[in-house]
């Protein structure tokens, strides 16, 4: 009996120790959202990240693993707007975790804080995989990312309310470096403006917009269907009449359309890192904008 | 559980009144799903099938031969509010001549009762096994492996209750517990006040580095069976005397699945590998029902068991190929071997076994398209099986399981 009560007291310490030390746990669904809640959060949290640069965000597979890391978090990071309608929801029903639930406080969707670009007026599946809540690749605006962390940053003070003062000085220091950053890459990027540039998929578009860069054209004849010669030919015709500055991709897509649009053209095709690890030296979101410049300048002077 | 063609008639116009509503406010509550499903098959063997050694029911067949539609499926679901989801599926089908609509699925789960356990109520796939679960529509081969067509009539599915735990580790594990009508092929009889047949299942996973996934698991049924008749639906009715069991049965299996894609990105190449083990043991009774008062009867000690192979390769973005082996033996003894014997339970000395090819083509996530070839020597007269098929999926539709 006494050896029981002091099992149970053991036990119970063990449990309020680790209360007290627990770290909020979060599951990031995309790398960019992994290290902004990195940056902003610190040592007080611990990060996993659900997917990595080489894998499209489109299309995960709910594995074993990813249920098990769910059922744990207490914060879901995710873009939202449809990127992770594949996987998520079926990762969400059965990790049994109600705290990460859709409208639960441990449910953060990176695009509903920012306005869409790509709102369809009308959802038809002959159009492709297209998303009614418009492009989820939000990150890549500088802009809309401050939003993003501004409500992230509170997101963790609401979740964490005794870490709230860490919380608040990690999203300042951030937004101090990442304003001084934008001026230095709005400085440098002048020359892309009004730059013509054919992509792999729609995930650029938000850069673009920033950039004020114009599509040219994109390997997918519809959003998520892989390319074919025939769409290929007509791009080329396109390109004859009108050229265009590069051909982007990023690591997960196969670099093969856009090289042989490279050959049938001239335009040279580049690969951009599109998140953080897309590409070497590619540690944080700072470095992803500093390398996505400096390729796109490389081949656009 | 058919209902009429004008009350399916009756429901899917209503559901496609709700869905223009749905669209008009913007909406996607509930989620209406349909899966088109349509096929030619040639065989070369006219003759009537069985699995020797197997007494077939539930959907288990060898389907119809020429042209004809497969498994045509309507669902409907939605979270119900914060606490319940839903969800309803139909199957439309040509039975005999007649369009029938079954109800495969009727089932409601909890969202949110929180550490790591759901509920689900009504009618379900039963969570044994690794394919069980998955729509026909999600499996990588046309038709079902041998032993799922001779234990469970292709697929097992009851009305009734179930409980799952997932365990708040490091590694995946799942827990769940069925407890279920036992109404329904290869139960019989709803026996034990309707609560006849039973369920335990363990699943474990997790992933090798960047690039592989794995999940293992174990699986138990149980049911009191009274009456359970077969022969199903797919014999022509000629059949004067209906074999009928009535027992004890236990069902063991194991299953694994393993997954493999360069970095883990899955859309240009990825490769599959996935095997299944069931041991079925009987104890009861067989009775040949001819209609009289003193029908033939024989004691029935039954040991069933098989497994399957299989491995789906992408190759390349749309396309696909993929191998199958299966497999089946049994031990079937009784007082009186010639009332198991025309009961279907005789092995005849032959063990089944069949070999699969498979090749299909994905324009989009949405649609795909299937050859497949099998060398059948499931009975003693090898059959070559050809089938062509289309799989279509239209409106709003979930992602599969792992």
């Amino acid at each position: 009996m006494n050896r029981t009560y002091y099992l149970v007291l053991f036990l119970l310490g063990m449990g309020l120790t680790q209360v007290s030390v627990a770290k909020l746990n979060i599951f990031a669904c995309e790398p960019e959202w992994a290290s902004l809640a990195k940056t902003l959060g610190g040592d007080q949290v611990t990060i996993t990240a659900a997917t990595t640069a080489h894998q499209d965000p489109h299309r995960i597979e709910p594995r074993p693993s990813l249920i098990a890391k769910v059922r744990r978090a207490d914060l879901l990071v995710c873009s939202g707007a449809e990127l992770e309608v594949g996987w998520l929801p079926m990762l969400q029903r059965q990790a049994g975790n109600r705290k990460v639930l859709p409208g639960q406080v441990g449910y953060f969707e990176a695009a509903e804080q920012v306005e869409r670009l790509g709102i369809p007026k009308q959802v038809d599946r002959s159009m492709g995989d297209i998303h009614a809540s418009g492009n989820p690749h939000v990150h890549l605006d500088p802009n809309r990312l401050l939003t993003i962390a501004s409500a992230l940053s509170e997101r963790l003070k609401t979740l964490d309310p005794s870490n709230a003062a860490h919380y608040r000085s990690r999203f300042d220091d951030f937004t101090s470096r990442w304003r001084q950053a934008l001026k230095r890459w709005q400085r440098i990027a002048k020359p892309l403006k009004g730059a013509r540039v054919v992509v792999h998929h729609q995930d650029w578009d938000y850069l673009f917009d920033w950039l004020q860069i114009v599509k040219a054209g994109s390997l997918e004849p519809k959003p998520g269907l892989p390319t074919s010669a025939g769409h290929l030919v007509k791009l080329r015709q396109a390109l004859i009449q009108e050229p265009a500055g590069a051909i982007v991709y990023t690591h997960y897509q196969s670099p093969k359309a856009a090289n042989r649009l490279s050959q049938l053209t001239g335009i040279a095709a580049l690969e951009l890192p599109y998140t953080v690890g897309g590409g070497e030296g590619v540690t944080d979101l700072f470095s992803l904008y500093d390398e996505t410049l400096k390729r796109l300048l490389k081949v656009i002077p | 559980m058919y209902f009429h063609i004008s009350i399916a008639t009756a429901l899917l116009l209503a559901l496609c009144s709700s869905a223009v509503v749905a669209a008009e406010g913007g909406g996607f509550n509930p989620a209406i799903s349909l899966i088109l499903d349509g096929r030619f098959t040639s065989y070369d063997n006219g003759t009537d099938y069985e699995l020797p050694g197997f007494m077939l029911g539930g959907e288990a067949g060898r389907g119809e031969e020429g042209f004809h539609l497969g498994h045509n499926e309507l669902a409907i679901s939605a979270n119900v509010d914060d606490m319940f989801y839903g969800k309803l599926t139909a199957v439309v089908a040509d039975h005999e001549g007649d369009t029938e609509v079954e109800l495969e699925e009727a089932f409601i789960e909890t969202l949110a009762l929180g550490h790591g356990l759901a509920v689900k109520g009504g009618r379900f796939f039963s969570g044994i096994g690794y394919l069980n679960q998955q729509h026909p529509h999600a499996w990588d081969f046309s038709d079902a492996p041998l032993i799922y067509r001779g234990l469970f009539g292709d697929q097992l599915r009851d009305d009734g209750l179930q409980i799952s735990w997932v365990a708040p580790t490091e590694h995946y594990l799942k827990l769940g517990g069925e407890i279920t009508r036992g109404e329904r092929f290869p139960a019989g009889g709803a026996s034990r006040d309707g609560k006849g047949a039973g369920s335990l299942f363990v699943k474990m996973g997790g992933d090798i580095g960047e690039s592989q996934a794995w999940q293992i698991g174990l699986s138990h049924w149980q049911a009191d069976i009274e009456d359970r008749t077969s022969g199903g639906h797919h014999h022509d009715g000629a059949a004067a005397e209906i074999p009928t069991y009535s027992g004890d049965s236990q069902v063991s299996g194991i299953d694994f699945v393993w997954k493999w894609a360069p970095d883990g990105n899955a859309s240009e190449r990825n490769l599959k590998l996935q095997a299944e083990y069931f041991i079925r043991d009987e104890e009861g009774t067989v009775v040949m029902d001819d209609g009289s008062d003193t029908p033939e009867t024989s004691t029935y000690n039954g040991k069933q068991k098989g497994w399957y192979l299989q491995t789906v390769y992408q190759f390349m973005p749309r396309w696909r190929v993929g191998l199958r082996y299966d497999r089946l033996e049994s031990d079937n003894r009784g007082s009186d071997e010639e009332v198991l014997s025309e009961a279907g339970l005789d092995d005849e000395g032959h063990t089944p076994e069949r070999l699969t090819l498979m090749s299909d083509y994905a324009h989009s996530e949405y649609s795909r398209l299937r050859l497949q070839f099998a060398k059948d020597e499931s009975y003693e007269d090898a059959d070559n099986i050809l089938t062509l098929q289309y799989l279509m999926s239209l409106g709003p539709h979930g992602a599969h399981r792992f």
